[in-house]
């Protein structure tokens, strides 16, 4: 039997990095069973490095294609998924009438892989767990797992039960440690990538991503290696310039809370928390920031927190690592000073 | 445009989550409700389209009698109707949910789209996160699904030649603007930031206050919905707070130190 896992590809090429921390979750559903793990991506076989997924513990890899699927469709890529899982040409497994050689497939929990795998438990008639961070093989039908609630604020510990399970994992959940870092020791000569000509039906490319031409500049909140927030006390939308300061400075993108997009200060798209992004920076720079529920649910993928904060006794300081206390105001010029001077 | 948002009575959470003794629901005896945040989007997104181009509003929630109080409120944003899929206050999964919302929809109408050109939802609810429930409705309703809707914009209409009205819709992934269009009637799900949603007005209330909620009775909630609760916990906290560097400016050569053994000053 096989676990199959969804790889999403960056647009400068290569696995997403949400994508290889949904690996992690993969290879646990597979080990605590004793089954392989496959990858499979949309897009040319190039697309992916076989040298990391090995190190992932990956075994066999498909790569999907099909004349109409230029831009991504999730009914299209579902349908993929649904056919690749039912008849997952030349890999050995026990094809059962009840179960296909697939027991599992999962995905990242991006907008992409949660929008597929509804369209996947539709097609298919299967329940979808997402959010997952944790998932392990009890049955033929049934695993235990856990998941997120109220972005991660809350875990569920709960039962899927299906011939076939579906789900997403919570990038943020899994830290970066856990994926395999070394590529380059893994031998990628046992990892052949085939081809998978999906057959769809009518409709399923009707809606099909068309993407504007300008990409934003700057990083993207998503992916950044480094975010520098700024909350209510940063006190209107002129205080924003000394956070973008420092973030061109350490190469960050700019966070925001809540209150500062529902203010309207800054533009939504910079929200971190459960209405907004979920950020796996290496370092939070917190500024300003209290540190509610929704905020920190956004935030907790983090490796290291640091608060710089008036008040010592903000929610923010006690989740944090580190903490200045002081007026961002203060704190934020003598740090680009000081890094200025370096 | 006639339009039905799907909503959800969630409840409004402070400072901490705290489960029940019996660790299956979370503990709301102090806490109040509202509706998703997403969906409060929906709404207002819902009305600023009748406003522009005409029609009606109905807001459509599956819950306890309780849940009324939302209907009410999203009727005082501007909604013209309120349905209640009544149930006993037990939590139904994403699958019954889908089902009860498509059989309420189909019931309020004839044909696939049941007299509806839009339904409006949520990405996804605050509380249980299942991310599914719009697309579920979709592939029932035979109809195209957008997810994690930003911005929408509604083009051509009956004298098109395209042959009516289309949804022009757009989301951010990952630093790049997507773009979906797709013809009328449509399923869309739409994220918060999409608008501001408006506060309710006086005269708004009183007539929120004084309409008629529809009652529906759903077919009985299924025994199991293919993903079973065994229960919910607070994850554990690994901090045990912060340490402090410093007060103010004087905290800055600290600072940069740990940014610098943190390697992010390369």
């Amino acid at each position: 039997m096989t676990v199959l896992c969804l790889i999403e590809t960056e647009a400068g090429g290569g696995a997403a990095d949400a994508s290889m921390r949904a690996l992690v979750v993969a290879r646990g559903l597979a080990d605590s069973a004793g089954e392989d793990l496959a990858a499979v991506w949309v897009g040319p076989a190039e697309a992916i490095d076989p040298a990391g997924l090995v190190s992932a513990g990956v075994s066999s890899a498909w790569a999907i294609g099909s004349a109409g699927m230029s831009g991504y469709a999730p009914l299209a890529w579902a349908r993929a998924l649904s056919g690749l899982a039912a008849d997952l040409p030349g890999l050995p497994g026990r094809v059962g009438p009840e179960r296909g050689p697939v027991s599992a497939v999962v995905a990242a929990a991006t907008d992409h892989g949660n929008e597929v795998f509804a369209h996947l438990g539709a097609i298919t008639g299967l329940p979808m767990a997402a959010s997952c961070v944790s998932a392990a093989r009890m049955s033929p039908t049934e695993c235990s797992l856990v998941r997120q609630r109220w972005a991660g604020s809350l875990l569920e510990d709960a039962v899927l039960e299906a011939p076939l399970a579906l789900l997403t994992v919570a990038a943020d959940a899994i830290p970066a440690d856990a994926v395999a870092a070394d590529p380059a020791s893994a031998s990628a000569a046992g990892l052949r990538v085939e081809h998978y000509e999906p057959l769809l039906a009518d409709g399923d490319l009707l809606v099909l991503a068309s993407e504007s031409a300008e990409r934003r500049s700057g990083v993207s909140l998503a992916s950044a290696r480094v975010v520098v927030g700024g909350g209510r006390g940063v006190g209107g939308p002129e205080g924003f310039a000394v956070l973008e300061e420092l973030a061109g400075l350490l190469g960050a993108a700019v966070g925001v809370s809540r209150v500062v997009t529902s203010e309207g200060w800054r533009p939504h798209r910079q929200q971190v928390g459960q209405t907004g992004t979920k950020i796996t920076p290496e370092l939070y720079l917190a500024c300003g920031i209290s540190g509610a529920i929704q905020h920190m649910a956004g935030c907790q993928g983090a490796k290291t927190i640091v608060a710089i904060n008036t008040d010592s006794g903000a929610p923010i300081v006690a989740k944090a690592d580190y903490a200045v206390i002081g007026d961002l105001h203060e704190v934020l010029p003598a740090l680009i000073e000081a890094l200025k001077a370096r | 445009m006639e339009i039905c948002v799907c909503v959800k009575r969630v409840p409004m959470v402070g400072g901490a989550i705290m489960v029940t003794p019996d660790g299956l629901d979370i503990d709301v005896t102090m806490s109040g409700f509202t509706v998703s945040p997403h969906e409060e989007c929906a709404v207002e997104e819902a009305v600023q389209i009748t406003e522009r181009l005409g029609g009606s509003v109905a807001v459509l929630t599956l819950g306890p009698t309780e849940a009324a109080g939302q209907l009410r409120d999203m009727l005082a944003l501007g909604a013209s109707r309120g349905i209640l899929l009544q149930t006993d206050g037990a939590e139904w999964g994403p699958v019954a949910t889908a089902a009860a919302i498509t059989d309420a929809v189909v019931g309020g109408g004839s044909g696939e789209s049941a007299g509806y050109d839009l339904l409006l939802f949520g990405n996804e609810a605050a509380d249980t996160g299942g991310y599914q429930v719009p697309v579920r409705v979709a592939h029932a309703l035979g109809l195209p699904c957008l997810t994690g809707i930003k911005r929408l914009e509604i083009v051509g209409g009956d004298g098109d030649a395209d042959g009516g009205r289309r949804i022009v819709a757009s989301r951010e992934y990952r630093g790049t603007e997507e773009v979906f269009e797709v013809p009328l009637p449509a399923v869309v799900s739409v994220k918060e930031g999409i608008n501001l949603p408006r506060y309710p007005s006086l005269p708004g209330r009183l007539r929120a206050k004084r309409a008629t909620i529809e009652t529906i009775e759903p077919h009985p909630r299924p025994e199991s919905d293919g993903l079973r609760k065994v229960g919910l916990r607070v994850p554990e906290s690994t901090s045990t707070g912060a340490q402090v560097l410093g007060s103010g400016a004087d905290a800055v050569p600290a600072l940069v130190g740990l940014l610098d053994d943190l390697g992010v000053l390369s």
